[in-house]
């Protein structure tokens, strides 16, 4: 079986600076994360995943079809969705608008379904609303269904902006650090949550993330990205003995140090 | 419950009869018309607001109009600008995309028909014109259509563009719509230029009422439909996309809204609006020119979308009813009765108002006392004066928590 969702030599330029550079990834199933220190480039891989950036090398592709030159909205459709590292919900709408707003690509309706309110209007908006309710219960947030979205407390925002991402029933979902900010317990609920949404939907989840408990815990693989360019890739425990790895997070001094330290043991 | 019901009906039937008793006093007309808001906000069961409303619209205004004419024609203008600022309100409000230009949108409307509804086409075609009367309500339709296509010709180039950018080339589009106006009657005369086009025919008035009842009716008929669409377009997944998108567009291009189609959507919408009162106009006018179209009308209509309540239906109706009313009546009426004192000689803190030189009359502070209000209004009431719900817990809480800075979506844009 090929990959669900394959990057090739990917290279995203800003002017002189190489943010991204030659990365190959793909993914079949499961969780996978992207780890890295600060302006590894994990974000701009990211964007240019979901469309936001067009590559300036390399191909992308999801179910053997090539993403480059589509609009964010139509990979979407085609069933990838994604958090922001930054909250970017529909401040001021509700919880369960915003998670509405996710089925945009979902919704057969046109402009006259709306205006002439046709049966099939009422049936797909009931439907849409059933699938909003289920949603938020699933990630629990059923209770604040009604408040405005600005006012939740941040877990929670973290949450819906997830719930709003399945509402556009994706195959793979992207998640730009999903537990910033949390504690370790909220971290852990968040991480039981994907693993039950990756058995029990389906989907694949890719995270980009930086508390490493976490990724050590959750990840079927990780790739690690320094200065725009995969260092390593593997299974978590690789990962964590690889010392390319613990170069690039603690710098080459410290490792040095430390191994001559523990050699002098 | 019983109380209020009876309380709003008898407003509104005093009102109403004090307009019958002084059919020539401003007052007494304000009145009816703080009643019938009175009516809306009552707490009262929906048949009985909506029965009250209906009366009050379908026989008790005709009939005042019998009185005073005036007043149905000041009514009429209000449901003009209610049905324009409604059109700005779906872009505008929902979709967060300002538009300094709307103005250009009532303009095409308006002279579609003018071109075909008078000799002016004779000019362009040959011979033929002005079409039957009957054609008036057809191009209510080509009107809208226009006007949409307008709306989505403007949209196309503009696409790219956001917030203070986006206003100006808008802005820009009003005035390019306004100088060509002025200035395409020549080589082929299609409007005639500043001298404007005349007489513009309008359809016999069915049921042997007046123009004046013919045009009320036809505008309060409109504003009904546009009311309807607005409701029906907010509550659905059209307007949710447009306020995701004036909320963050780009989560809602990512969320899979896509945003090429909604913003052009939003823009036909609005423009039909104002396509469809432009038939109306130009129809009710007989005589359109291009100083009919000039930048202030958008903002004024603009004015009314804020002073009411960005995005909300209920707000901005009244918004434009209180603006529109102000214009026509209030501000008129203040700087009459300011233009009596002075001819009667009356003193004021000693000073004798007739000695008053001519540049500071009153007549000359109407546009100021309106800038004030607005002023006061911005400072006092930033939400509106009904804003819809959500929106006044936004303003109400300036700062949100997921607006800080975010470090590295920020430096990647």
């Amino acid at each position: 079986m090929s990959a669900l969702f394959e990057a090739r030599a990917v290279t995203k330029r800003f002017g002189g600076l190489t943010a991204v550079h030659g990365v190959d990834f793909s993914l079949k199933e499961g969780i996978a994360s992207i780890i890295g220190p600060n302006g590894a480039g994990k974000t701009t891989l990211f964007n240019v995943f979901t469309g936001l950036y067009t590559p300036d090398e390399g191909t992308v592709a999801f179910q053997e079809r090539s993403l480059v030159g589509l609009r964010p909205d139509q990979i979407t459709a085609l069933g990838i969705c994604r958090t922001f590292q930054n909250i970017r919900l529909f401040a001021n709408m509700t919880v369960l608008e915003n998670v509405l707003v996710g089925m945009h690509a979902r919704t057969p309706l046109r402009l006259w379904d709306a205006l002439l309110r046709s049966r099939r209007f009422a049936s797909v908006e009931a439907r849409n609303w059933a699938r909003a309710w289920e949603l938020l219960d699933r990630v629990s947030l059923g209770r604040s269904a009604n408040e405005v979205a600005k006012n939740l407390p941040y877990g929670d925002q973290r949450r819906l902006e997830i719930a709003r991402a399945l509402a556009s029933d994706p195959t793979l979902l992207l998640l730009d650090e999903p537990t910033a900010g949390m504690t370790q317990g909220e971290a852990a609920t968040l991480m039981a949550l994907l693993r039950k949404l990756v058995d029990e939907l389906g989907i694949a989840i890719l995270l980009i993330e930086h508390n490493m408990r976490v990724v050590m815990g959750v990840s079927d693989r990780v790739t690690v990205l320094d200065h725009g360019e995969k260092i390593a890739e593997g299974p978590p425990q690789e990962i964590q003995a690889n010392p390319k790895v613990i170069e690039a997070y603690l710098g080459r001094r410290t490792w040095e140090r430390a191994r001559s330290s523990r050699a002098g043991d | 419950m019983i109380l209020r019901a009876a309380v709003s009906t008898a407003l509104l039937a005093l009102s109403g009869l004090a307009v019958a008793m002084y059919p020539h006093s401003t007052l007494a007309f304000l009145t009816f018309q703080a009643s019938l808001l009175a009516v809306y906000l009552a707490r009262t069961p929906p048949w009985h607001r909506w029965g009250l409303m209906a009366v009050a619209l379908l026989l008790m205004m005709p009939a005042i109009g019998a009185y005073n004419g005036y007043y149905l024609e000041v009514a009429t203008q209000v449901g003009i600008f209610v049905a324009l600022a409604l059109g700005l309100n779906i872009v505008v409000g929902m979709a967060g995309l300002l538009d300094l230009g709307y103005v250009a949108f009532y303009a095409v409307g308006a002279y579609s028909w003018a071109i075909f509804g008078s000799p002016q086409a004779n000019m362009i075609f040959g011979s033929g014109f002005p079409l039957a009367p009957g054609w008036f309500y057809a191009f209510l339709l080509v009107g809208l259509a226009v006007a949409a296509v307008t709306g989505v010709l403007l949209g196309l180039p503009v696409l790219r563009i956001r917030g203070d950018y986006l206003a100006i080339v808008t802005l820009g589009f009003g005035e390019v719509i306004r100088v060509l106006a002025n200035n395409l009657d020549k080589p082929i005369n299609f409007t005639n230029g500043p001298r404007g086009i005349t007489p513009i025919g309008r359809p016999p008035a069915p049921f042997g009422i007046s123009y004046g009842e013919f045009f009320y009716f036809l505008v309060l008929l409109i504003v009904a439909v546009v009311i309807l669409v607005n409701r029906r377009l907010e509550d659905s997944h059209v307007g949710r996309a447009w306020e995701a998108i004036r909320e963050d567009e780009l989560a809602a291009q990512a969320m899979g809204v896509p945003l090429v189609r909604m913003k052009l959507m939003a823009f036909a919408c609005g423009a039909s609006f104002a396509g469809i009162m432009g038939v109306v106009f130009s129809a009710k006018q007989i005589f359109i020119n291009p100083e009919s179209f000039t930048f202030l009308e958008s903002i004024g209509v603009l004015s009314m979308v804020i002073l009411g309540g960005m995005g909300s239906i209920s707000g901005v109706v009244l918004g434009a009813s209180v603006v529109t009313v102000l214009n026509l009546q209030v501000l008129k009426g203040l700087s009459l009765w300011l233009n009596e004192l002075r001819n009667a000689g009356v003193t004021v803190f000693g000073y004798n108002l007739a000695n008053l030189p001519t540049q500071i009359e009153p007549a000359k502070y109407e546009r100021m006392v309106f800038g004030i209000i607005l002023i006061l209004m911005m400072i006092f009431r930033p939400q509106g004066i009904l804003p819809a719900r959500r929106r006044q817990r936004e303003l109400a809480q300036p700062t949100a928590p997921s607006e800080a800075a975010p470090p590295e979506e920020a430096a990647a844009k």
